[in-house]
């Protein structure tokens, strides 16, 4: 058991708790010995499990609310002029507005992170397990009624036949507790997700369409369509990417919102 | 009289502390499984927080400060005394477990786990080792910032941490 003493340590290691020098002497080491290279990776990727699994509850709008107000509406003594108090409770409205719109802008981005990147896990995910689709055709007519029964809507998927686009098929799956659909195309060497969604799915998405962004070096796009809500993800190229989603947007025929 | 409104005190306080909000409600649900709790115990550590404030001393760490007071809140609450009353926390100071003992769990977790029994056998976990996985894992806390939070020695981190980790390992294997 020659690795023994480097495995007591390799919590430590994986925390980031060892002093440069070990951490050095335990890079080198990781990489030379095939054992504690296995057990670094799966420890890795425990820490990773637990930690998406951690992000769970968030508060309400409404208990943000309150606990806002609480803390601004905090009450201080003081004997003053109705004058001053009129302009000191206007100055307060608006800093507090502006503190408001601003922590709130803040939060709404944080959480557009988390739900991008819990996307972006099921993408990878997806792409990484040994059978990515439950049903696994090409062709639209067969894939969007295995959907029926599964999900508690339908949607249209595009005809394919004129672009450079295959449909490999799709699978349920889940977002904030929230049943979906996610289905996988393909673009020459390239995967592609489309994940579609009730549009009230969560409140941490854009509302607004988006145009396409980066996020985890994946380009992406949504928008809501007919009560839906679709987010195309994947390391295809900006213009790739909405090319589907053009694709996407068509084939329902609804407006855009 | 009483005037509503802020102050540079509260002002401060709201820029440290909003940001912070989500993480300590997901982390305050953890330790009470129940939502209206939750909502109770972070309104309790902000409003003790705020009240607190003045002690804080600037420069030192916000974050595991406020984990403190939410913490201490919740030891303090029934949930929190029902929860603490039935973990033992006998050879805390056994040190680490020897590599051989945990030769195998994370292979299995990642074969056959998935969220869902990850967040199932979280929760079962005893609250001490719970809040010290969460603290380490999730909120990616420093060793020194985790012995702040929970008041307890670097070495009390260090084999708790170790400990818990071996029970969520037994967990999932069952």
């Amino acid at each position: 058991m020659v690795c023994e003493p480097w495995k007591t340590q390799l919590d430590k290691y994986l925390d980031g708790e060892l002093p440069s020098e070990q951490m050095h002497a335990f890079d080198a080491h990781v990489r030379s010995c095939g054992s504690c290279a296995a057990e670094a990776l799966a420890r890795v990727q425990m820490k990773r499990t637990i930690q998406a699994a951690g992000k769970r509850f968030v508060p309400s709008a409404e208990f943000r609310r309150r606990m806002q107000q609480s803390i601004e509406a905090k009450p201080r003594r003081g004997v003053a002029g109705l004058g001053w108090m009129i302009a000191t409770a206007t100055l307060i409205f608006l800093a507090a507005g502006l503190a408001i719109t601003s922590l709130g802008r803040r939060q709404q981005a944080v959480q557009e992170r988390q739900l991008y990147s819990e996307l972006a896990d099921l993408h990878v995910g997806t792409l990484a397990s040994s059978s990515p689709v439950d049903v696994v055709s090409s062709d639209r007519h067969t894939v969007k009624p295995w959907f029926q029964g599964k999900i508690p809507f339908a949607f249209d998927l595009p005809e394919l036949e004129n672009s450079e686009f295959s449909l490999l098929g799709g699978r349920v799956t889940y977002l904030e507790q929230t049943p979906g659909a996610h289905l996988i195309y393909k673009l020459r060497k390239h995967d592609i997700s489309v994940f579609i969604f009730p549009a009230g799915v969560s409140r941490s998405k854009k509302e607004e369409p988006s145009a396409v962004t980066k996020n985890l070096s994946f380009n992406l796009e949504s928008w809501s369509q007919g009560g839906l809500w679709y987010c195309i993800m994947g390391d295809a190229s900006r213009a790739d990417i909405h090319q589907l989603a053009e694709l996407l947007k068509r084939s329902t025929g609804l407006p855009v919102s | 009289m009483y005037v509503s409104g802020t102050d540079p005190q509260s002002d401060a306080f709201e820029e440290l502390a909003m940001p912070l909000f989500d993480q300590l409600y997901n982390f305050a649900y953890w330790l009470t499984q129940n939502r209206e709790e939750t909502e109770d115990l972070v309104q309790e550590t902000y409003v003790k927080a705020l009240k607190g404030f003045s002690t804080f001393q600037s420069g030192t760490n916000f974050r595991a400060w406020m984990y403190r007071i939410l913490r201490n809140t919740f030891l303090t609450s029934r949930t929190g005394l029902k929860a603490t009353m039935t973990v033992s926390l006998d050879a805390e100071e056994d040190g680490p477990a020897l590599a051989s003992e945990r030769e195998t769990p994370e292979t299995v977790l990642m074969e056959r786990s998935d969220w869902q029994r990850v967040q199932r056998a979280i929760e079962d976990l005893p609250v001490a080792f719970r809040e010290i996985l969460l603290l380490c894992e999730l909120e990616e806390m420093s060793y020194r910032e985790i012995a702040e939070t929970l008041s307890v020695p670097m070495g009390t981190v260090m084999s708790r941490l170790s400990r818990a980790r071996r029970m969520l390992a037994e967990r999932l294997r069952r």
